[in-house]
């Protein structure tokens, strides 16, 4: 079956066999989109969030189905005119990534909590942010997301 | 490919003697030294600074300078996170007298000859670097300049060199136009290095070289890899330990949608199908019984693992075992144990492989290029020269990719469906065959009178992490214990007399390296250990250490600056105050010495770490903020597997099989404030991604004794 959405800007069509097929894999594989990882299959590690709608989404759990007629956002699409979003930018004034590997699953859960708490606080951080990073770069993630905060404020 | 001729016999390996931080003596006493291999052998552990195993006579091998003036750095070491990419290309900047810009780090092909012998762990990749790396850029940089000058009729004294351009007066040429059509080589001998004092780029906080590819999600991990009508590849692996499978039945399985073949040989059954939804939903439909040897669970392997039981070495003797010390005083006795623990690195394992024409091409995330090669053409009767393994970024690595199955596997399947194959395990697959971190037990014994300690002994019972794994089997019968599980369980107080002693266990799955090996659960209890050895002889724990490290150990000197340090950055208090109080603890692990003080309270019946305090002195930190990110990486991981993670095991059967209910660290559990203190105790780097995760559990288990009284003595560590 043929599923249509509108991804990074694009309208694209994918075909799948199945599909309650997940979404990731259509992303992954169908459309060659790599950025968006998969880790676990269970929505338990956030690897391979993306947005949907502008909400934050667990790829790996999402019918690929569902995601008919939507608009999606993945980490490949977060720069905007070659311009990398204040996510990003704060990643990367941070040094946040090591391996790299959950990095965008935790740049797209921050994206989606900056649109819906400009200014979170460290408790908002907590509650919020809930993927795994096995290199535990956490302590650097929270600054780079303050920071982020930050520099969007500044372009606003 | 150019021709290389020799102005001398050059003998490289020279750096050799100077490699290291110098081998250090905290492993030896009366019982090793009658062994003199074996004693080298464990210091070498001990220490872990092995020198680099691969070719460094031939600087082309490594640097490659491009037409548009760039270095391509062919780096035989992978990248999976400890940014040791950043740090080679620092190395090779400095000697080589280029901008950072223009230096692009990849992985070496093993195809290309630039082959590292061992792997990368152990935290070596810079500190078996430092000499090697430089000493080729350098001696590039002169090959450049010989053949600069030839080109521009001038000699090498009149070529000064800015930024890879040569110039004199009005003349200049890049390093791009002197490689121009150049096909010989002359390898000069080795220039003098630069003093450290004119180090423009070793030193300095430099940004990581791929951030830009790990902050917009560039395809650079195995799992993305990819060839041109690729298929994809789903493999059977057992589910429970110390089982057979057998009778498999694929007819449901074969009905499947996009199926294209089902591969059963060399000891493995996998699915290839068209797409990895299609192989996946394939594979679960294949149906086959099970036999278990015998039956297994959590208490069976805790009692395995007991001191007593195993093969038993000594490896550590000074002044009497603790029952034979005096009848006087009070024996003290403590157990501690540490659990079966798993990777869990984010990106499963799995690789990508293409099979033409009697030749095959590997590209994988692996720590083991090299005896990934050997193993592949060894499994599919191939001359070493016909397999190319190429590495790619890793998706995290802490010991799991040590292991060779999943290139083996793609490329047998790769074969018999004459397609490329892309073949990764699930993430339950991941759980259930992991190569874990072995379940430990120590018994921690001390004689003390009159407030002091007379002597203390450390006995450790703990699976494999060597043996079995990596190393060749003859170093078993060299070293008689496994050097990974005692990693770290050497007592550093030398003043004191001591004995160490290590029960080998074996166990019905699979253990190997976790990060920084026994070290997490050895210096746990160790560091537990001393403390409650200070509080019970009334002696402040600083105090009690400083006094019994001895000077004439070569990390001695260093270890106590390290702690002084770290006591004086974190206000270091022994007694609780404010519903919070500080816990401390001090390892040297590969030669680099790190203290942390860990500040606790209690919130909601858990443990919460509100700051950790660090010293560490890795000798000189070639990017000191990458140092930190390492530091800070260590302890948050260390708080995970302190606080959090066990696996368990019921009938034959290891869970959790995911995240979540394999509980670890998140980002609200680590502590918001992170201090570190470098200290440049020696003239060379040392190791760096792993000794920061010595100290941590014991800083915690130390704090929480201090704010509860509770002694907390199993990882992971729970309020009773
Ligand atoms: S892969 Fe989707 S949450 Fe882990
Ligand atoms: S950076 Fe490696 S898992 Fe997060």
């Amino acid at each position: 079956m043929k599923i249509s959405f509108i991804i990074n800007g694009e309208q694209k069509s994918v075909e799948v066999s199945d599909g309650k097929s997940p979404l990731l894999w259509a992303i992954r594989d169908g459309l060659d989109l790599k950025g968006t990882k998969y880790g676990c299959g269970m929505a338990a590690c956030g690897a391979c969030t993306l947005h949907i709608d502008g909400e934050a989404i667990r790829s790996c759990s999402y019918p690929v189905e569902m995601a008919e007629g939507k608009i999606i956002t993945t980490i490949e699409g977060l720069s905007q005119d070659g311009k990398l979003h204040p996510v990003q930018q704060a990643w990367k004034e941070e040094v946040v990534p090591q391996c790299g590997y959950c990095q965008s699953g935790f740049m797209m859960a921050t994206a989606a909590l900056l649109n819906e708490i400009s200014k979170p606080t460290d408790q908002d951080i907590d509650d919020n942010i809930i993927n795994v990073c096995r290199c535990a770069t956490y302590y650097r993630m929270r600054k780079a997301i303050h920071r982020a905060a930050e520099l969007n404020s500044q372009n606003s | 490919m150019a021709k290389i001729k020799k102005q001398n016999n050059v003998k490289r390996r020279q750096f050799l003697k100077y490699s290291g931080v110098g081998i250090g003596l905290m492993i030896g006493g009366v019982w090793l030294a009658r062994n003199p291999l074996r004693r080298k052998v464990f210091e070498l552990a001990e220490t872990m600074i092995a020198p680099y195993q691969g070719d460094t006579s031939n600087p082309l091998l490594w640097l490659q300078v491009t037409p548009d003036n760039k270095i391509i750095l062919h780096s035989s070491k992978v990248e999976m996170g400890q940014g040791s990419f950043t740090s080679l290309a620092q190395l090779a900047a400095e000697e080589l007298e280029v901008n950072m810009e223009r230096i692009k780090v990849i992985h070496a092909e093993t195809g290309s000859g630039n082959i590292d012998g061992m792997s990368t762990g152990g935290s070596m990749s810079i500190a078996s670097l430092w000499f090697p790396l430089r000493e080729m850029a350098a001696t590039m940089r002169e090959m450049l300049r010989s053949k600069a000058a030839e080109k521009l009729g001038l000699t090498t004294d009149e070529l000064s060199l800015t930024d890879g351009v040569f110039s004199s007066g009005t003349k200049s040429m890049t390093f791009g136009e002197v490689v121009d059509a150049v096909t010989d080589w002359i390898i000069p001998d080795t220039p003098k290095l630069k003093e450290r004092a004119t180090h423009k780029y070793i030193g300095k906080a430099i940004p990581r070289v791929d951030l830009h590819e790990k902050v917009t999600g560039a395809p650079i991990f195995g799992i993305d890899a990819s060839y041109p009508d690729m298929v994809y590849a789903s493999v059977i692996r057992p589910t429970m330990v110390d089982a057979t499978m057998s009778n498999f039945d694929f007819s449901e399985a074969e009905k499947m949608p996009g199926v294209i073949k089902i591969v059963h040989e060399h000891g493995f059954v996998g699915v290839v199908a068209k797409s990895q939804v299609e192989a996946l939903s394939a594979r679960k439909k294949i149906t086959y019984d099970y036999k278990t040897n015998q039956k297994w669970n959590l208490a069976d392997v805790q009692k395995a693992v007991s001191v007593g039981k195993g093969k038993q070495t000594i490896f550590q003797k000074k002044g009497k075992a603790v029952e034979d010390i005096s009848d006087e005083g009070e024996s003290i006795e403590m157990e501690f144990r540490s659990p079966i623990g798993a990777h869990a690195q984010l990106e499963p394992n799995g690789a990508v492989a293409n099979y033409r024409d009697g030749k095959v091409e590997i590209k994988i995330s692996t720590q083991v290029p090299k005896l990934t090669r050997d193993e592949v053409a060894k499994a599919l009767g191939l001359s070493k020269d016909k397999v190319n393994i190429i590495p790619t970024f890793l998706g995290g690595g802490f010991g799991r990719r040590l292991h060779t199955p999943n290139a083996i596997q793609a490329a047998l399947m790769s074969k018999a469906v004459g397609k490329p194959v892309k073949s990764f395990f699930d993430r339950i697959q991941e759980f259930q065959n992991d190569t874990f971190r072995p379940p430990s037990h120590h018994i921690m014994k001390a004689k003390i009178a009159g407030g002091k300690i007379l002597g203390i002994e450390n006995n450790i019972a703990s699976g494999d992490t060597l043996f079995n794994s990596a190393l060749d089997p003859g170093v078993e019968t060299v070293v008689r214990a496994d050097i990974g599980s005692i990693r770290g369980g050497a007592i550093i107080y030398d003043k004191l007399p001591h004995i160490s002693t290590y029960y080998h266990v074996d166990l019905p799955f699979a253990t190997s390296f976790w990060r920084s090996l026994g070290l997490l659960a050895n210096a746990f209890a160790i560091e537990s250990f001393m403390d409650e050895l200070a509080i019970r002889t009334q002696q402040d724990p600083v105090k009690l250490r400083l006094d019994n490290i001895d000077e004439a150990n070569p990390y001695g000197a260093r270890a106590k600056r390290v702690l002084e340090a770290c006591v004086k950055k974190a206000g270091y208090q022994d007694s609780a105050n404010n519903g919070r109080a500080m816990g401390l603890a001090l390892t040297i692990d590969g030669g680099s010495p790190c203290a942390q003080v860990a500040e606790v309270s209690i919130e909601d019946d858990e443990i919460k770490v509100h700051k950790v305090t660090v010293a560490f002195d890795c000798g000189i930190a070639v990017n000191p903020d990458q140092v930190k990110a390492q530091i800070e990486g260590c302890v948050c991981m260390g708080i995970s597997a302190a606080l959090y993670e066990k696996m368990n095991l019921k009938d034959n059967k290891l869970t959790p099989i995911n995240y979540g209910a394999y509980r670890m660290a998140l980002m609200k559990n680590v502590p918001k404030e992170i201090d570190i203190v470098l200290i440049e105790g020696a003239d060379v780097p040392g190791p760096v991604g792993e000794p920061p995760l010595g100290p941590i559990g014991a800083a915690i288990g130390n704090a929480v004794r201090r704010l509860t009284g509770q002694r907390l003595t199993e990882l992971p560590m729970e309020l009773v």
